[in-house]
């Protein structure tokens, strides 16, 4: 599930001149994306470092979590990093920012305002690329074990003998 | 003759499905000397194998053979080819289900009578009534080990039901409680007692919920005289000229066309695949499937008028920790067309992990109305509608253009809601939303229905032939030796989850067919 991963052998300020800033905290270099503060950055294997930054950027619209880091979104895309989905994902995000382009933005990345964004969203949300990077991420998002956390949810319990002695019933102000 | 039996015995009873019908009846043929052979679609998965995970255990349980879907209702848009979320494996939804175990309602068993005729619903009252099943029901809540039953506690309070109960009481309700569960509350019959895990829908690790894949099933093959085939699926049952069924044919675990034959065969598939089977069994004799003189079968299909409401507190609630159906109000089962609506409705908590409630809280949803509420995941209590819906004609299922992996039509699903529905389901959202507000929600969300897992209502029983599939004794009106055990039975759905029905059915089925066996009347 977790494909993102950390560049070899480069540090955080050799990463970030090699890259340029893209959208809200992305740095897109040359054959990586990467987290603004290098604590992440991932490999790009079949798309554009740019498609990936303006699909990171889309899968945070359409499922905006403030407190959900960019690279648990950057997991969730990463399965479209290859090969037999490279054209139907570039021909996407190239609609996206076209789409962006006619409302008078650089494109969908240049947006400032996610109400702006999604209004471009919106506008294209019953074309079959948005309903597939919703619905990918419904479980590339979500069912990410590492996500749970941030959320409260504790996942699997049984090894730990359920909750009859670790506060199933704990509610204090009820 | 011990099992394995013979694909040539034809002394032997064929069961279709391994569920609460076709496990159970099993288990009860099987202690009574009958032999039996149980055909399963699935695998077998015992408590070892359950895995605390919810898209993991989907995979590892669900039927996800392919099913289509039309009609308005919603699952329709947004799962068409998930109609239901029901199990392929020995046991049957019996690993799935929450353990709710509750009798019908006297009036429930006759809905034609005491509602009177609605329009567009094709209402019909059961041949048999709550008396009649009262001695079946006493044996199914033994067997299930219904908590509140027979001495039998009721399972202490998570902390999603003292949210739920301390909303319902704050809104003057009073029948609410922990519920009568198929989980123990204590050691029961060599079971041990909830741990309170959550999880209860993807199998029980402890064993403490009843499910009959690690209770009848064994006991049953213990005998000798039961012998369950894993992976075999049900092409066709065959017949003979005096249109008597004679065996079934079926594909093996390689894929390889088998065929056992028959004394008497038992349809237990579930509400979709039962009548699927009936249906892809046409032949020259029965050109419109198997059971099929009347035209019903197939029709009518009820899958309760369900929803779930969640609300979102200031403070923590943990929903998942604990039972996950930990709770009950009563107060709106009860028949009150005052409300607007024939029929009534249960409010039951139940609790969904992170990855199903993203999935299932509004489904194709986004954007912030959507994230902010995952966000609050953590602060949200949760419980689940279940109504009676009414029988349409219309509702149900066809044979489908589709063929799954052997060749065979698919079953098509047809639902629209009737008006009922839609307005007890209305009633149900606002009673459901007053709960939580009564003990200061902070939002609500009226949640849809998730695909379903009440499939009910597809063979009907009905006392006369015209009326429905089965009767009485769910012994099909054409063909003597043919039985259907499982909720296509069901002539109406009641308010009441159905498991402990279709087993207090399937304890009495049996009890019917080893008498009628025994004095060569099959």
């Amino acid at each position: 599930m977790t494909e993102t991963i950390h560049i070899r052998k480069m540090t955080r300020r050799q990463l970030l001149s090699r890259g340029v800033a893209a959208g809200a905290g992305l740095v897109v270099g040359s054959g990586f994306v990467a987290g603004r503060t290098a604590a992440w950055a991932t490999e790009m294997n079949a798309l554009k470092p740019e498609t990936m930054a303006t699909l990171i950027q889309m899968a945070r619209d359409i499922y905006p979590h403030d407190k959900v880091g960019d690279e648990y979104y950057a997991a969730a895309v990463k399965g479209y990093d290859v090969p037999e989905e490279a054209e139907f994902t570039e021909a996407g995000i190239l609609a996206l920012d076209e789409a962006a382009q006619a409302r008078g933005h650089a494109g969908y990345l240049a947006i400032g305002w996610e109400r702006d964004r999604v209004d471009v969203l919106r506008a294209m949300e019953d074309t079959a690329f948005f309903q597939r990077i919703r619905g990918g991420l419904v479980t590339g998002l979500y069912n990410q074990k590492a996500v749970w956390p941030i959320f409260g949810y504790e996942g699997e319990s049984y090894s730990k003998g359920g909750y009859m002695y670790r506060g199933f019933d704990d509610i204090a102000w009820i | 003759m011990a099992a394995p039996f013979d694909m040539s015995d034809d002394n032997v009873v064929v069961i279709i499905g391994t569920g609460a019908g076709g496990g159970v009846l099993a288990n009860e043929l099987a202690q009574k000397g009958v032999s039996v052979v149980a055909l399963e679609a699935g695998g077998r998965y015992l408590p070892e194998d359950y895995i605390n995970d919810e898209w993991d255990s989907f995979g590892q349980l669900a039927w996800l053979d392919t099913r289509t879907t039309s009609g308005s209702w919603r699952v329709s848009d947004d799962f068409p080819n998930l109609p239901a979320w029901i199990v392929k494996a020995v046991g049957g939804t019996t690993t799935h289900w929450a353990g709710a175990s509750i009798r019908f309602q006297e009036h429930e068993w006759k809905a034609l009578t005491n509602y009177g005729a609605v329009e567009g619903a094709n209402l019909l009252d059961w041949p048999i009534d709550g008396s009649e099943m009262a001695p079946w029901y006493d044996l199914a809540e033994k067997k299930l080990g219904v908590t509140r039953t027979n001495g039998l506690e009721g399972l202490p309070g998570c902390n999603n039901y003292k949210v739920f109960e301390a909303g319902a009481k704050k809104l003057g309700y009073k029948e609410v409680h922990t519920g009568r569960m198929a989980i123990n509350s204590q050691e029961y019959d060599g079971r041990m007692a909830c741990q309170q895990t959550g999880f209860c829908f993807q199998g029980c690790k402890w064993g403490a919920k009843w499910s009959a894949a690690y209770t009848d099933i064994p006991r049953g093959e213990a005998t000798g005289n039961l012998e369950v085939r894993e992976k075999a699926h049900v092409a066709r049952i065959l017949h003979d000229d005096s249109g008597k069924v004679t065996g079934v044919e079926y594909f093996d675990a390689e894929g390889n066309l088998q065929m056992q034959r028959a004394r008497v065969v038992c349809v237990a598939g579930n509400s979709f695949e039962s009548p699927r089977l009936l249906l892809n069994s046409a032949s020259s004799m029965f050109p419109e499937g198997l059971g099929n003189s009347s035209g019903q079968v197939g029709r009518n299909y009820m899958r309760h008028m369900t929803g779930s409401v969640y609300g979102v507190f200031e403070e923590p609630v943990r929903m998942w920790r604990g039972t996950t159906m930990a709770g009950i109000i009563q107060d709106e089962a009860r028949h009150d067309p005052s409300r607007g609506f024939v029929g009534g409705y249960e409010l039951e908590t139940l609790s969904l992990g992170l990855p199903f409630m993203a999935a299932f809280l509004d489904p194709g949803g986004w954007g912030r109305e959507f994230t902010t509420a995952l966000d609050a995941y953590e602060n949200m209590a949760g419980m689940w509608i279940v109504g009676e819906d009414m029988p349409q004609e219309g509702n149900g299922v066809t044979l489908s253009e589709a063929e799954d992996q052997y060749g065979l039509k698919v079953a098509n699903v047809h639902f629209d809601d009737h008006p009922n529905d839609v307005a007890m389901r209305n009633h149900a959202y606002a009673q459901g939303a007053k709960v939580y507000d009564a003990v200061g929600a902070t939002r609500t969300f009226p949640t849809p229905p998730y695909p379903s897992t009440h499939n009910l209502g597809t063979n009907r029983m009905s006392e006369r032939p015209e009326d429905g599939v089965v009767n009485r004794w769910g012994q099909s009106h054409d063909i003597e030796n043919l039985f259907v055990s499982d909720g296509s039975q069901f002539t109406t759905g009641a308010a009441e989850n159905p498991t402990l029905t279709i087993v207090a059915l399937a304890i009495r089925q049996a009890d019917h067919i080893a008498r009628e066996m025994s004095a060569q009347n099959l």
